[in-house]
């Protein structure tokens, strides 16, 4: 009986990706929207932040790393509930008014992963950096220059990173149904939708959704990984 | 970049040394590094050679006493320019190597593949610009790091053992780049334990043990009339303790 039961949810889910059900579409695509900017903005935060990190020496640096790494275990449903205190109405970017918005879940996000891509980042860029460091003094480079350089170079293992900030932006639920609200054609995301299907107990709509998550992040690694071999290649 | 004042020269180590913890590695040495012919810096393994060429190129500051590039303490290097026992390429193409240094030397962007097939001619490796420069060999990517260091137009060039790793071809391929730049007026400051190499080269000999300075002099009278009971063991390849 309960065997039989599961066989049938599992083809209704296949079905419903099959046949591109259009609001499936439209979770999937939301999701992959506010996940991938939220890596963005990560990145343009967690990259220099991590490589300056990397790079310098003040009193307190070892205090700062240990409390950066340890912001990677960020719980979702904090950052949600801080990133909600700050866009109500009465918080002070009240005025903004992107609460429950796909914006305010990209913000929320890409502060939940910001920390990561800047652990990961630092790590990466410091151990560039003692191979580096020689050369580029000799060279007379400067600062900034030293810090494009480092990324651009470690550019494949950062990759690293970010499908870390990714995999972690697109798996989350506490953060986005706290500022997004799950509103459905606006908000709903597909972490969201599976929360909300399931405690609705539409199982089929919720697994549906739970492979296509999974067949995404599959996928986008898939492609990072391809992209890293060809440029390795290439740059040595 | 800035350009004024504009030289680097003479390079002077007044009374430095360099101590890590209790450990002293360079000890009170006083020295100048001024144009002219090659200065090979020689001295068994661990005396202290590369210490003293870091202290030199200023990448690293003496613990004591001063260090000066034409008169001034500290700056960025200028015209100086380093070649590394074990040179890192930059994960990229052999020419974007020397592309990297021409830009970080201020080189405007339109004179670089001029200048880069030029480099790559000097040390003949015309040819494989397009190739990833880590995938080199180990006497390319030497003379690689010779081009990269070359391609900041130094006044003063510091090469660290850069034949150490080669064999003999390889070992004459850098020497003899070395002798054309050293004979268009670029000041070579270049470490060894190989006398032989020493010979071939210098111009002057500082002999270093310790990290201290044993005897310096001409090569010529250095090695027919060496001043020091220690320099005469040291040409004799007895052991120096
Ligand atoms: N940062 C450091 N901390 C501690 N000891 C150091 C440091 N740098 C160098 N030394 C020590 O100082 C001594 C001199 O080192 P250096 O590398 O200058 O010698 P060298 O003459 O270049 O030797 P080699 O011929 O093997 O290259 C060595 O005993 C080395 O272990
Ligand atoms: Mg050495």
């Amino acid at each position: 009986m309960k065997c039989n039961q599961n066989g049938m949810e599992t083809s209704s889910a296949l079905e419903l990706v099959l046949r591109g059900d259009p609001a499936l579409l439209a979770i999937v695509r939301l999701s992959l929207a506010v996940s991938l900017s939220a890596v963005l903005f990560a990145a343009l935060v967690g990259l220099p932040l991590g490589a300056a990190l990397a790079l310098t020496r003040f009193p307190g640096r070892g205090a700062a790393i240990v409390v950066l790494n340890a912001l990677m275990g960020l719980p979702p449903v904090v950052v949600g509930l801080a990133v909600y205190l700050l866009l109500s109405r009465s918080g002070p970017l009240g005025e903004l008014g992107l609460l429950f918005t796909p914006q305010a879940m990209v913000i929320a996000q890409a502060i939940l992963i910001a920390p990561i891509v800047a652990a990961l980042a630092r790590q990466t860029l410091e151990d560039l950096w003692l191979e580096y460091r020689d050369e580029l003094s000799a060279m007379g480079v400067g600062p900034a220059r030293r810090i494009a350089t480092l990324i651009w170079d470690g550019r494949f293992s950062l990759l690293t990173a970010l499908l870390a900030g990714f995999g972690r932006a697109a798996a989350e639920v506490g953060a986005v149904i706290i500022v997004g609200g799950n509103i459905d054609g606006f908000t709903r995301v597909m972490t969201t939708a599976i929360a909300l299907e399931t405690s609705k107990g539409d199982l089929p709509l919720a697994l549906g959704l739970g492979f296509v998550l999974i067949a995404i992040v599959v996928v986008v690694n898939a492609l990072a990984w391809g992209a890293r071999r060809a440029g390795e290649r290439m740059a040595g | 970049m800035m350009r004024a004042p504009a030289t680097d020269l003479p390079v002077r180590l007044d009374d430095a040394s360099f101590a890590v913890g209790t450990v002293t590695i360079i000890d009170r040495m006083t020295l100048t590094f001024a144009p002219g012919a090659p200065t090979l810096v020689i001295g068994p393994n661990g005396a202290g050679k590369t210490t003293l060429l870091r202290l030199a190129m200023g990448l690293a500051a003496p613990t004591s006493g001063t260090v000066t590039f034409g008169g001034r303490e500290r700056g960025p290097p200028l015209r100086r320019a380093f070649v590394f026992q074990r040179p890192v390429m930059l994960r990229r193409s052999v020419a974007a190597n020397l592309r990297y240094a021409l830009s970080a030397a201020g080189m405007p962007r339109r004179q670089h593949d001029g200048r880069i097939a030029e480099l790559l001619a000097l040390v003949g490796l015309t040819g494989i610009g397009d190739r990833p420069a880590r995938r080199l060999s180990g006497g390319e990517q030497q003379r690689l790091a010779l081009a990269r260091a070359l391609a900041r137009e130094p006044e003063i060039l510091f090469l660290d053992e850069p034949t150490a790793s080669l064999d003999p071809a390889a070992t004459k391929a850098v020497e003899d780049i070395v002798a054309q730049v050293a004979a268009r007026g670029i000041k070579v400051v270049m470490s060894t334990h190989d006398l032989a190499k020493a010979k071939r080269l210098a111009g002057d000999i500082v002999l270093i043990h310790r990290g201290r300075v044993v005897e310096t002099g001409p090569a010529e009278e250095f090695f027919a009339a060496p001043k020091t009971d220690a320099a005469r063991r040291f040409i004799a390849g007895e052991l120096l303790i």
